[in-house]
């Protein structure tokens, strides 16, 4: 047999400078890799029977923008944060989410490639990327809650507590999902929201008990975001459709739940439950439908600049 | 299409030289750690002229996948396999409890410390306001004399902690 194990020369840098094999060969040599697989290589994406593809394909949006521009916000701390180790903090809890969202939003693309925005003849770009980064605000689907400023790291820390415990339980009703993606996808996430939803359980706790500065500061960050709480719970029609074929999970089934986590977070810390009116929408429509606030656009703005310029640029 | 890989499709005996091959390559994070003692590569197969890899991440945003996946070609080609390729696979969820004992031991060997048994996720889960308490000793000294600095660190598997006797430093990979 002829076992012949001598690498490939192609992959060797040549002899005259040792910079010639940078120039040579694909791109791996370059930290963590430029160019883009399909995330889902090799999953199978098969729509389970009798769910409407349309539908699952906005839900998947639906979960992915929230994450992803969660993830944003968070990774806007990097450098900023109070110290080192909550900068690494923030930004792992960030690169989690964009994982979640990376995942999420190729699934859109796989069940329905109809919500994939149209790019010009020979653009490398994935659908995942396009979805990220050619979606007007109007086609986001997240809820409002994560796009709001950051605020003071007691305001991120209370919207993360909102925001995780939720997204958790929603997580560990999704598991249960038909659709074998967001069912793998929503049991990694369980894990590691476990550890985002504890963070910020203890920093919650921490600056509540903390000094009086750190007290008013996480009080006031709370009631700054408490307006975006209830559009949580509120279910839309392709949540409800998904739900009702097996493969989504309806919002609103896990109000209790979420309650539950909440109170006793603030019962330890001697917080009590703000008391300030939703925010409206605009004719009862919000961030699922559509219709956001100002903040998104500006972050769309910064997340999509150079992506937009270049829709043919390889990275 | 290389002239060898004809002859390597049929044979048993280059599966479980595929395996090997794939088996040896090292986490780009962890060199210390094989992609098997890390417990990321799921499957070695050969079907037809090509080698398919299957791999887990171990988190939804690892960053680490593709240059495993290019590691993984490389290597392969190199001893001999001219098509491979890497497959993903989500299910099951990658659990810090797939280390093999050998990549615990490479682990403690390089300052790291391993995780202890994976939380389960299968009832209601538990809102933990306090700091996880491990029971873990310093790498280095081997003081069970440490305090949490965070639960997030340097990559998305460990947490930082600090030894109060010798007053290193040190990283633990958490249980997930």
């Amino acid at each position: 047999m002829d076992m012949n194990h001598t690498p490939d020369p192609s992959h060797l840098p040549d002899d005259d400078s040792v910079y010639e094999g940078l120039l040579v060969g694909d791109d791996s040599q370059w930290a963590f890799g430029t160019d883009f697989e399909d995330p889902l290589a090799g999953v199978d994406t098969t729509v389970p029977d009798g769910v409407d593809t349309h539908q699952l394909a906005v839900y998947c949006l639906m979960l992915a923008d929230d994450a992803l521009v969660m993830s944003h916000r968070l990774s806007e701390w990097c450098s900023n944060a109070p110290d080192l180790e909550e900068d690494i903090a923030l930004a792992n809890i960030a690169l989690d989410l964009l994982g979640q969202a990376r995942l999420l939003l190729a699934r859109a693309a796989a069940a329905d490639p109809s919500v994939v925005p149209a790019l010009p003849d020979g653009s490398p770009v994935p659908p995942e990327d396009a979805l990220a980064f050619f979606r007007d605000d109007r086609e986001f689907r997240n809820v409002r809650l994560v796009e709001a400023d950051n605020g003071d790291f007691a305001m991120t820390i209370a919207r993360l507590l909102l925001f995780s415990t939720w997204r958790l339980a929603l997580f560990q009703r999704l598991a249960a999902s038909r659709d074998h993606v967001l069912s793998a996808v929503a049991v990694k996430g369980v894990k590691e929201m476990t550890y985002h939803r504890d963070y910020a359980g203890r920093w919650f706790l921490t600056l509540a008990r903390g000094t009086d500065e750190s007290r008013r500061r996480l009080v006031a960050g709370l009631e700054a975001i408490w307006p975006l709480h209830g559009e949580l719970f509120t279910t839309h029609a392709a949540e409800l459709v998904t739900a009702e074929s097996g493969v989504g999970v309806d919002p609103a089934t896990v109000a209790d739940e979420v309650d539950v986590r909440l109170e006793q977070v603030f019962s330890m810390s001697g917080v009590d439950r703000p008391d300030v009116a939703p925010l409206a929408g605009v004719r009862g429509k919000t961030g699922r439908c559509g219709l956001h606030t100002e903040a998104l656009s500006r972050l769309l703005a910064e997340m999509q600049v150079v992506a937009r310029a270049h829709p043919t640029g390889s990275w | 299409m290389s002239r060898v890989s004809s002859v390597l499709a049929s044979s048993k005996t280059d599966v479980s030289y595929a395996r090997r091959v794939a088996a040896s390559v090292t986490d780009p994070e962890m060199p210390m750690l094989t992609l098997e003692d890390l417990g990321v590569l799921r499957d070695v197969e050969v079907d037809g002229d090509i080698v398919i890899v299957t791999i887990t991440p171990t988190y939804s945003g690892c960053p680490a996948m593709a240059t495993m996946r290019d590691d993984l070609v490389h290597r392969l080609r190199d001893a001999g396999f001219a098509e491979v390729e890497v497959r993903v696979s989500l299910h099951p969820a990658w659990s810090s409890d797939w280390i093999t004992p050998r990549g615990r031991e490479a682990l403690a060997e390089h300052g790291i410390s391993a995780p202890g048994a994976a939380p389960r996720h299968d009832g209601p889960i538990v809102l933990s306001l306090l700091p996880i308490r491990r029971t873990l000793t310093c790498p280095r000294c081997g003081s069970s004399d440490i305090e949490l600095t965070s639960e997030f660190g340097p990559t998305a598997c460990k947490a930082l902690y600090r030894c109060t006797s010798c007053l290193e430093p040190f990283e633990h990979v958490k249980e997930i």
